[in-house]
């Protein structure tokens, strides 16, 4: 076991350097040389080049930049972002709080719905509950979800004035320092009335967009999973017993039928971050993924390249803990 | 019913009778493994119902010339803003006109074109790639399998998005773009598939007996394992296509992929989001028609896969 985990552990270490070597070369390819970015189309003296260029140390060997790099970021040193000047560690932390808070919404929204649908479906399967569920998850899986996203500020925010079309927070009626960078508790700790209402109603929509697909994928794997394990021997001996069906269901199944489930769970972390730079956009939801499109647009590659480095670091952590778990809870899950 | 077996193995086993004489003629004919597929696809009648969907779009983005009412990119400036016929529009313009005057039925039919050539295009250049590295990785083993292997997992721990992000960043902006980015982001499922599957494989016995009989290598790897192979990775193969459109809209809508004025759906919902209020439609029907087009796809893969690959069947 012991064994595994140091494995496990060991075998990310490569995917890392791997991903420093492709955000270094990456941001290399691409056209343009950093220095005329700054400088704009006046041009410089070669002189200050040359200097610009040894400050940078753009001047060294590919392989000793290379080092450099990684080992700024071994510090926590991601660079400087180009347009605002400040270290791209401080951007992405000061901005991650707004997407963790909407991811984690989005994901409460899929596991609340998803597994109870799920569950249902396979238990009355084949009726037309289970025919609903099975249907709203396949169009689920299919979404565009920016698009949902814009039919849902048309529908309940255009049309019926229900929730706020962007943003996380009313700024003209309500303002308060961040203090966790979490609007529904920082609302909570600031005592102004109707500040936290504010922040549930503008949580709603990004929460419900970026749920939707793994929802779908949610509601699929528990009634596949519940109906796997609904035909065990240990279930047929429960009801045997006289046990009600809401305990057979409840107790027996439904705990070994959510080990699949909590895997799968787990696994949607890249997906809900990949849906999140679509769900902030579509929202103006002030969080990592909006600044990483507009870092883009703003050709900000220190902060291109720092962003999609930790993004994809919180995946590959997050991934190895969901596997550590997975066969902690579940021995009878040796990896070969 | 068809016997199962026989349909599996395509051939037709000849049946002793009581006096020695081969009783052919009262086994029925095997139906081919093509009409043995065909009856398994069409019990599903999701799947039929896809494959119709899916083969009307194809039709109407091969024929999108002769079936478009106007020019994609022509702009009615006397027309702008048209609401669909259904709105109290006309039949000039059947689903109405954009902020520019531009037709959007018109420009919906060539994004068919556009949405189904990049699913297609990533799909087969990603099998394509995927069979190479896997089956690569799967016969030399060492060096070559852990670096393709590691690669990919890499590959996969960028969410997939992100990745295509980057690589736009590097590429720049374009249709082509997005189709490498797309590739790239789906290569690693073809690649471990094929992998998984050819190791599977090459511990079977036609597979030794042929090494015996001394296939060279390559006719080993394509001719004699490949064929065996190929279930899963049509399923896969499907089911990438309408993740390859997604996420090519997706590209779309955020201004890194197809530019303007080229008629496509993700890009075509990205300058919509002012007409939220004025113009509905302009919104709703590019969204409509990528959802319908994957969905219709989703189903035509589901039903591929239980057809083809019964052990992979969900419930």
């Amino acid at each position: 076991m012991f064994r595994f985990f140091i494995r496990r552990v060991a075998l990310t270490l490569p995917t890392f350097v791997a991903l420093m070597f492709v955000t270094f070369v990456a941001v290399r390819l691409v056209p343009g040389d950093p220095i005329e970015a700054r400088t704009g189309e006046r041009g410089i003296a070669p002189e200050r080049l040359a200097m610009l260029r040894h400050e940078l140390g753009l001047d060294r060997p590919v392989w000793q930049q290379f080092l450099d790099y990684a080992n700024g970021i071994v510090h926590g040193d991601f660079g400087v972002s180009i347009v605002t000047k400040t270290p791209v560690l401080h951007e992405f932390a000061t901005l991650f709080p707004a997407t963790l808070e909407l991811t984690l919404c989005g994901l409460i929204f899929a596991i609340v719905l998803g597994i109870p649908a799920g569950v249902i479906a396979a238990v009355k399967r084949g009726s037309f509950f289970d025919h609903s569920v099975m249907t709203v998850a396949l169009t689920g899986y299919s979404m565009p979800i920016f698009w949902w996203g814009l039919l849902l500020i048309m529908f309940m925010s255009e049309y019926l004035g229900l929730t706020p079309v962007s943003g996380r927070m009313d700024l003209i009626n309500y303002y308060f320092e961040p203090v966790t960078g979490f609007m529904l508790i920082d609302s909570l700790l600031s005592d102004q009335e109707g500040a936290f209402g504010s922040a549930v109603a503008h949580l709603i929509l990004p929460s419900i967009v970026l749920g939707t697909i793994p929802l779908a994928v949610i509601a699929r794997m528990t009634r596949s999973s519940m109906l796997e394990v609904l035909g065990e021997d240990y279930v047929r001996t429960a009801r045997a017993k006289g046990l009600s069906p809401l305990r057979v269901v409840g107790l027996h199944a439904l705990r070994n039928a959510l080990i699949p489930v909590v895997t799968v769970i787990g696994l949607q972390t890249g997906t809900l971050l990949a849906g999140a730079v679509l769900t902030e956009t579509i929202f103006a939801w002030p969080g990592v993924g909006k600044w990483l499109i507009e870092s883009i647009a703003r050709r900000d590659y220190p902060a291109l390249q720092g962003g999609i480095m930790l993004i994809s670091g919180i995946v590959i952590l997050v991934n190895l803990i969901v596997d550590l778990t997975y066969v902690a809870i579940n021995p009878r899950i040796r990896h070969g | 019913m068809v016997d199962p077996t026989a349909a599996e193995s395509g051939t037709l086993l000849p049946a002793s009778g009581g006096d020695g004489h081969l009783l052919v003629e009262t086994v029925p004919p095997a139906p081919s493994s093509l009409r043995a597929f065909w009856s398994a696809f069409s019990e599903n009648r999701g799947a039929v119902l896809g494959l119709m969907v899916v083969a009307f779009i194809a039709f109407l983005a091969l024929f999108a010339p002769f079936v478009a009412p106007h020019s994609p990119i022509e702009q009615f400036r006397q027309f702008v803003q048209q609401p669909p016929v259904w709105a109290g529009g006309t039949w000039q313009f059947p689903f109405g006109t954009d902020a520019v005057g531009r037709d959007i039925l018109s420009r919906l039919i060539y994004g068919a074109r556009i949405s189904l050539g990049i699913g297609m295009s990533v799909m087969i250049v990603s099998v394509a790639l995927g069979i190479v590295l896997g089956l690569a990785s799967a016969f030399l083993r060492g060096a070559v399998e852990v670096v393709v292997m590691r690669v990919m997992d890499l590959v996969v721990a960028i969410p997939s998005l992100v990745l295509a992000i980057l690589v736009v960043a590097v590429l720049g902006p374009s249709l082509v773009n997005t189709i490498v980015a797309v590739t790239v982001v789906y290569l690693p499922r073809y690649v471990r598939l094929v992998r998984a599957a050819a190791i599977a494989e090459l511990s079977k016995e036609y597979v030794v007996a042929a090494r015996v009989a001394g296939v060279g290598k390559l006719r080993l790897m394509f001719v004699t394992v490949l064929p065996n192979c190929l279930a899963p990775l049509i399923v896969q193969a499907a089911l990438g296509i309408s993740d390859a459109i997604l996420e090519a809209a997706a590209l779309g809508f955020l201004g890194l992929g197809a530019q303007p004025p080229i008629p496509e759906w993700g890009a075509m919902l990205a300058d919509s989001r002012e007409f939220i209020r004025a113009a509905p439609w302009i919104v709703t029907l590019p969204g409509l028609a990528i959802l319908v087009t994957v969905v219709a796809i989703n189903l035509m893969g589901d039903g591929l896969r239980d057809a083809l690959d019964p052990k992979l069947r969900r419930s």
